[in-house]
């Protein structure tokens, strides 16, 4: 017989017990369990369409998303809290395929790199380039003859930008009686609300609800705000502005009235100016706006006193 | 001191004509309307003889920046002094008022006008800011003439230093009533003006009556002689008249609020407002800046003198001064440029000059202080 080892009851604190939830990392699902669940997704999406007499085979995702509407209505405010029925792809977040094989060893050579792709990439262009001066280069090769032999490749680092000026909408050019060209435009900036109209073959003269623009904006920082979009498009005397403003503070007022100049100077100038203007930040609306004052404090972030006891 | 190439050209053309010599036909009609736009210089000696104090603040830092004064001519100042020279003076005195927006230039216009006065040898009552003898006073003592008066010793006593330092020549006139400052004294008739004003300068208390004293002695003594050695012609000169029939922001011992009529040297000030004399002119000039209790936007007469003050001043001549046009504005850069003011790369080139011309609107006190940073 095997003599019996005196047991020792070896004592571990119980934070040793409890998973450490922390390094464990998002939840992981297997294959397997996905796999399944997007075949309950499909019996479900068959269940579905039968109980709401629609046809099995062309039932959409918009048709689910509408029958669980009617089936389910709830009346919570936030969309992602209602009740939602998706293809199982869309809500189990998608794991990144493991990246070493079963006994450690990671399969790409750079995996310590920790930039693997973009290392591997280097090795690819640095029998043509060093990358240092890739993007210097790269405009180099473009610039020589028969560029366009290595066309393909280069197509593979350039991305098309959008050019996004054509999303905007320019006012139309409207003309007087008398043949004089104008366009109307509004601008709004944290609460105060600008109207203008800018008339051609004027002499600068800005009129604003009735003033003239010296005696509406003593503060010079409101009249450089006026100043800028016709002072970047470069048609300084031409115009005249006749305007209407209301609500907020001066700065506000100007800041409105400095957007409907720039919408109302799209009609007169031509595309690439547009862009130009797009990106100076002419044509954006200002999003900020006064933060809400929040319950517990004296403003928005100021707190009160605090008191250590 | 002309700087790129295109632009030198235009730049030494203007600067023949920037500036001119003061000189004794300076005035004459004629040069003056060819140099309409243009700066003439003041000389060092009428400026500290005749404007003591009587120039805007900022104007004077600019005199002592440049080292000398120079003056633009523009319009309302050349039709002032034409109505001056061809204004009778046997008959009482015309009234005229300088009106206008903020900054155009209503006291720079009535300074030259002023100067036209002194260089033709008139004596010269200049009260440089009315608003001042309305505000802010320190002390207000009860009159000693009168009881219900109140007297302000150190502006009057200021006043009268800077009447003696502008009007030397005249000090040995003579005068024609006895007044009697207290029991013990008293100045005789036939004294010369200078001691009467002496008296005010040294008895603070009195200072105010001597002012009233004063006023009333030139008034007496202006239409008198046409001609011999006690001629002479009266300029009465009061900027921010506004101030004489708007409200004080002064307080009574008891705390209730002062009126004008109340203090001795604005009732006499009004008392020279009117025309029940002869010889002389008076120029007047409106200003919302110093006045009290009226809103920014009031530039017209009527806006800023009040039913009362209107009624007062009627009839009058209106000047309307207004922005600088094209051709000043060009002349004030010019000058600008001339005396290295505009240190600014930027601002000497053409996309410069649009941009004071929007910022400042062509007004040249905001021309003034846009550049001063410039």
């Amino acid at each position: 017989m095997v003599p019996q080892l005196p047991l020792r009851q070896i004592y571990v604190a119980s934070s040793l017990w409890k998973k450490n939830l922390a390094a464990a990392g998002p939840q992981k699902f297997t294959q397997e369990f996905i796999d399944k669940q997007v075949e309950e997704f499909e019996v479900g999406k068959r269940h579905l369409a039968n109980m709401m007499g629609e046809d099995p085979e062309t039932f959409t995702q918009e048709d689910i998303d509408r029958s669980i509407a009617y089936l389910f209505p709830s009346g919570l405010f936030e969309k992602r809290a209602r009740p939602v029925m998706k293809h199982p792809e869309e809500i189990f977040p998608k794991q990144t395929a493991i990246q070493w094989d079963a006994e450690g060893r990671p399969f790409h050579f750079l995996f310590y790199t920790g930039k693997q792709s973009y290392y591997s990439l280097l090795h690819d262009v640095y029998e043509k380039i060093l990358y240092m001066r890739l993007i210097q280069l790269m405009e180099l090769l473009l610039s020589m003859p028969y560029c366009s032999l290595e066309e393909e490749f280069i197509l593979k680092f350039r991305k098309q930008l959008e050019v996004q000026s054509s999303k905007y909408e320019i006012p139309a050019l409207q003309y007087d009686p008398q043949g004089v060209a104008f366009s109307v435009a509004d601008g709004r900036r944290k609460s105060a609300k600008a109207s203008i109209t800018l008339r051609d073959s004027g002499s600068g003269n800005i009129t604003i609800n009735g003033r003239n623009y010296l005696h509406y904006f003593p503060v010079l920082q409101n009249r450089e705000q006026l100043m800028f979009p016709l002072l970047f498009v470069g048609m300084m005397g031409r115009f005249d502005i006749e305007g209407s403003v209301e609500g907020s503070g001066h700065s506000a007022q100007a800041g409105a009235l400095r957007l409907a100049i720039s919408r109302a100077l799209l009609s007169f100038v031509s595309e690439g100016e547009v862009e130009k203007m797009r990106q100076a930040g002419l044509l954006t609306a200002d999003p900020r706006i006064r933060e809400r004052k929040k319950p517990g404090q004296e403003g928005a972030r100021k707190k009160f006193t605090w008191k250590k006891r | 001191s002309s700087t790129d190439g295109p632009k030198s050209a235009h730049f030494d053309i203007c600067s023949k004509n920037l500036k001119y010599k003061f000189s004794e036909n300076a005035f004459n009609t004629n040069i003056l309307k060819r140099h309409s736009g243009q700066y003439y210089t003041l000389p060092p000696t009428h400026i500290q003889k005749l404007f003591p104090y009587g120039l805007p603040p900022r104007f004077q830092l600019q005199i002592k920046t440049f080292n000398e004064g120079c003056v633009m001519v523009r319009p309302p100042a050349l039709e002032l002094i034409s109505y001056l020279k061809r204004a009778d003076y046997s008959k009482p005195p015309l009234r005229y008022v300088l009106y206008g927006d903020i900054g155009t230039g209503k006291t720079m216009s009535l300074c030259h006008a002023l100067h036209y006065c002194y260089s033709q040898g008139w004596l010269i009552v200049h009260v440089p800011d009315a608003h001042l003898w309305v505000k802010n006073c320190k002390e207000l003592l009860p009159s000693s003439s009168r009881p219900s008066r109140f007297d302000q010793p150190i502006q009057a006593s200021q006043w009268l230093k800077n009447f003696k330092i502008t009007n030397e020549r005249f000090l040995s006139k003579v005068q024609l009533e006895r007044y009697v400052w207290t029991k013990r004294e008293s100045t005789e008739k036939g004294q010369p003006l200078g001691e009467l004003i002496d008296q005010g300068v040294n008895r603070m208390k009195s200072s105010s009556d001597v002012v009233g004293a004063v006023l009333r002695e030139l008034r007496l003594q202006a239409g008198g002689a046409t001609e011999g050695e006690g001629a002479f012609k009266l300029a009465v000169a009061v900027d921010g008249v506004n101030a004489l029939w708007g409200k004080t922001s002064l307080k009574k011992e008891d705390r209730t609020m002062c009126e004008p009529e109340e203090l001795t040297l604005i009732h006499n000030l009004r008392k020279m407002m009117k025309n029940n004399w002869s010889g002389g002119a008076i120029l007047t000039a409106l200003s919302q800046t110093g006045s009290v209790f009226k809103p920014r936007s009031a530039y017209l007469p009527s806006e800023l003198l009040g039913e009362e003050g209107f009624d007062n001043m009627e009839p009058f001549v209106p000047v309307s001064v207004s922005n600088y046009n094209e051709k000043e504005f060009e002349s004030c850069y010019l000058y600008y440029l001339d005396r290295n003011w505009l240190q600014h790369p930027h601002s000497r080139s053409e996309e410069g000059k649009k941009e004071l011309i929007f910022l400042s609107n062509k007004n040249p006190s905001i021309l003034e202080r846009l550049c001063a940073f410039l």
